[in-house]
């Protein structure tokens, strides 16, 4: 199928043959179309050694393109305003036709989104992603989680159940913790004295119109930073340093075809546990879809428990473990801007955890242990011992990044081999 | 909202049902509660609390009951806001003429809506809150809820309708099932106090049943298990529907994997 090398990685592929006229030809002369394909994926190097935590990229891509697709749908029937909100997505559910799956896709993607970026971070945190010379990339993901949250928190709020209705209440009046201009700021947020309407009529425009527009945008300009450095590795080796006579890497392989088909078989498998939630539990116990939110948003009756959705309690957990609401709103906020800081906190000569010692993979360890720590008391009525755990996995939360310029500089390094390491099936 | 005429005739359909309703045997249920029914006499109901509706949507029978106990105990004060008699009927399998015959209340076109003829100005003022719509009930609360709470009501003089409820005490909803299931009472417990010191304090024991009702205790639960089954049926009409698709998307995914990792594992060949 392909010519190989002399050091065994595999050639361009033979390209098509361009016709030199027709309407192809017709078509490159006016638009850069096949420059644009041989560019970002058949020229496209990317190294050979991907694992098993290399699927999430493309599958972030695939939740997107599914949320845009299922939320364009949701919004032809769907009415925002605080009489018709809850009623319309129950028409959607029952009189629509495969209204129940436009809408089980939607709601089952907002978590999916959230598992699949999870999982795409935790893979920067464990190959060094976010080191130079990706900074920037690393930058621009964090917008998108950013971008994401508030995306989904609105999300949240239009089907106006009753824990839509509170859990609004909640996070919005967070931003009155801020010293001074607090409570003007959540009047103007809210458009209202509380949540109400006017609350529910923006963040439908919000959700359906600008946060989109930014989350593309800002996916766009992460491919095109992905594309400028190119693609880090589970080695964490720079392949571009080691090219061949044709000046191509020599562990990287064309992202077309060989990461397209691998992909698809990524998307495959995603595909399926997603359609195990949409056809057989889309509540998926209470995490996905919450009880409280079948019953319509009533001012004047408060849920048992308020918890926002499982993506947002690690940070919520943080919140309500300080006892004063303004530094637990700020510690919150510190939680998720922590992150921002990472590619000039880590200190460690190596990349890969593959090559850092036991210090290293103990603080990484421990930090993904206080973040689902976290996520579960989050869930859990903040109370006795639950608000003891928050306390003890908060302090490891946050000693993972103010540590980490000591414990990555004196940590003991492995050498890191040349090329990457890679074995052929 | 429907007008004052159409009650009278309402309630001569609930008895008709109603008498149905009695008479209609509840099959394999009635020997699974059969141990239940037993204790009924020495008293029972200490367990409540872990008793499950374990109803299944998929038994068109039951749910068809249920649509039955529905309409001839529940609509007189709940509606189904959201659910269709059409839809009812399509779904549950009732013929038109069956539909207009026995469910329709008079005067309704099949196409309107599942609502009570109760003006919620007067529910409002008879309870102090005008009943609940059910059509999401059964996903706000949960199937055990309801079976949990159509099975816990008891005698209780200080209340307001004569009934008190386990589940959800202090209800504004009378006992409105007690012809079927018969009066019970609660009997309770002296339990050492709370760690604050208040010395004894009264605690739930087991029901006592005080007179009988048209229905055996077994067929009492079967006729609640059939009407949760329905609100169930009710809270997510598509749920059959979505099951049986399920299934054919998972099998197509099944295929599609395993082709794409064909495609893939001959295009890694190349790779060394």
């Amino acid at each position: 199928m392909t010519v190989k090398t002399a050091t065994g990685a595999p050639a361009r592929l033979p390209e098509r043959a361009a016709p030199k006229q027709g309407l192809w030809a017709w078509l490159n002369k006016r638009l850069p179309v096949d420059e644009f394909i041989e560019e970002q994926l058949t020229g496209y190097y990317a190294p050979k050694n991907f694992n098993f935590w290399y699927f999430f990229g493309s599958l972030a891509l695939l939740v997107l393109v599914i949320q845009l697709l299922t939320g364009i749908f949701l919004t032809m029937f769907y009415k925002p305003g605080e009489l018709t909100a809850f009623d319309s997505v129950e028409y959607i559910m029952r009189e629509v036709d495969f209204g129940w799956l436009i809408r089980y896709l939607h709601s089952t993607g907002a978590s999916a989104f959230f598992i699949v970026v999870y999982l795409h971070m935790f893979r920067a945190f464990l190959y060094g992603s976010y080191r130079a010379p990706r900074e920037l990339l690393w930058l621009i993901g964090m917008l998108v989680y950013l971008a994401l949250m508030a995306e989904a928190f609105m999300g949240y709020v239009l089907p106006w159940g009753n824990m839509s209705f509170w859990g609004a209440q909640v996070i919005v009046n967070l931003f009155g913790t801020i010293p001074g201009i607090g409570t003007p700021l959540v009047q103007w947020i809210r458009g209202d004295y509380g949540i109400a309407d006017a609350t529910l009529d923006r963040f439908f425009a919000l959700h359906v119109a600008a946060l989109p527009l930014a989350l593309l945008l800002l996916v766009m300009l992460h491919l095109v930073a992905l594309h400028r450095t190119g693609s880090n590795n589970p080695d964490g080796i720079e392949i571009k340093e080691k090219t061949g006579p044709d000046g191509k890497p020599l562990d990287g392989i064309p992202f077309h075809p060989y990461y397209t088909v691998k992909d698809v078989v990524g998307v495959g498998v995603f595909l399926l546990l997603f359609a195990l939630v949409v056809f057989f539990k889309p509540n998926l116990g209470g995490l996905f879809l919450e009880a409280p939110n079948f019953e319509p948003a009533n001012p004047l009756s408060t849920p048992e428990h308020i918890a926002p959705v499982w993506y947002f309690t690690p940070y919520y957990a943080i919140l309500r473990a300080v006892p004063d609401q303004r530094m637990g709103a700020l510690l919150m906020l510190l939680a998720v801007v922590s992150f921002l800081f990472l590619p000039w906190l880590d200190r460690s000569p190596v990349k890969s955890m593959r090559y850092r010692g036991w210090l290293s993979r103990t603080a990484l360890a421990l930090f993904a242990l206080s973040f689902v720590a976290l996520g579960y008391l989050g869930l859990q009525p903040a109370e006795g011992l639950y608000v003891v755990l928050a306390r003890i996995f908060t302090a490891l939360y946050f000693a993972f990044f103010l540590l980490m310029p000591f414990y990555s500089r004196i940590d003991a390094v492995k050498p890191v081999p040349d090329r990457v390491v890679y074995h052929a099936h | 909202m429907r007008t004052e005429a159409g009650r009278p005739r309402r309630a001569l359909l609930a008895a008709a049902l109603l008498a149905a309703a009695g008479a209609a045997p509840h099959g394999a249920w009635a020997a699974e509660e059969a141990s239940g029914g037993a204790q009924a006499t020495a008293g029972f109901g200490a367990d409540w609390q872990s008793w499950h509706a374990a109803n299944d949507v998929a038994d068109m029978a039951s749910v068809q009951r249920g649509a039955r106990n529905f309409v001839s105990y529940c609509l007189g004060c709940h509606s189904l806001k959201y659910e269709r008699w059409s839809r009812l009927a399509q779904d549950l399998g009732v013929p038109p003429r069956l539909l207009e015959q026995d469910l329709l209340p008079p005067g309704d076109k099949p196409a309107q809506y599942i609502l009570t003829s109760m003006p919620a100005a007067d529910s409002q003022a008879w309870f102090g809150k005008t009943p609940p719509d059910l059509s999401l009930m059964a996903r706000a609360r949960g199937q055990d809820y309801l079976y949990q709470f159509l099975r816990t009501f008891y005698v209780d003089p200080a209340s307001q309708t004569g009934a008190n409820n386990l589940r959800l005490p202090a209800t504004a909803m009378p006992h409105v099932l007690s012809e079927l299931e018969g009066l019970k009472r609660a009997v309770y417990r002296q339990a050492a106090g709370t760690a604050q010191g208040q010395g004894t304090q009264q605690v739930f024991d087991h029901f006592e049943q005080i007179a009988p009702g048209r229905l055996s205790a077994a067929e009492y639960a079967g006729f609640v298990r059939d009407t949760v089954n329905f609100l169930d049926y009710v809270s997510e009409p598509t749920q059959t529907a979505r099951r049986a698709l399920g299934v054919w998307v998972v099998l197509f995914l099944l295929a599609f994997t395993w082709l794409a990792w064909l495609v893939k594992r001959e295009y890694w060949k190349d790779v060394h």
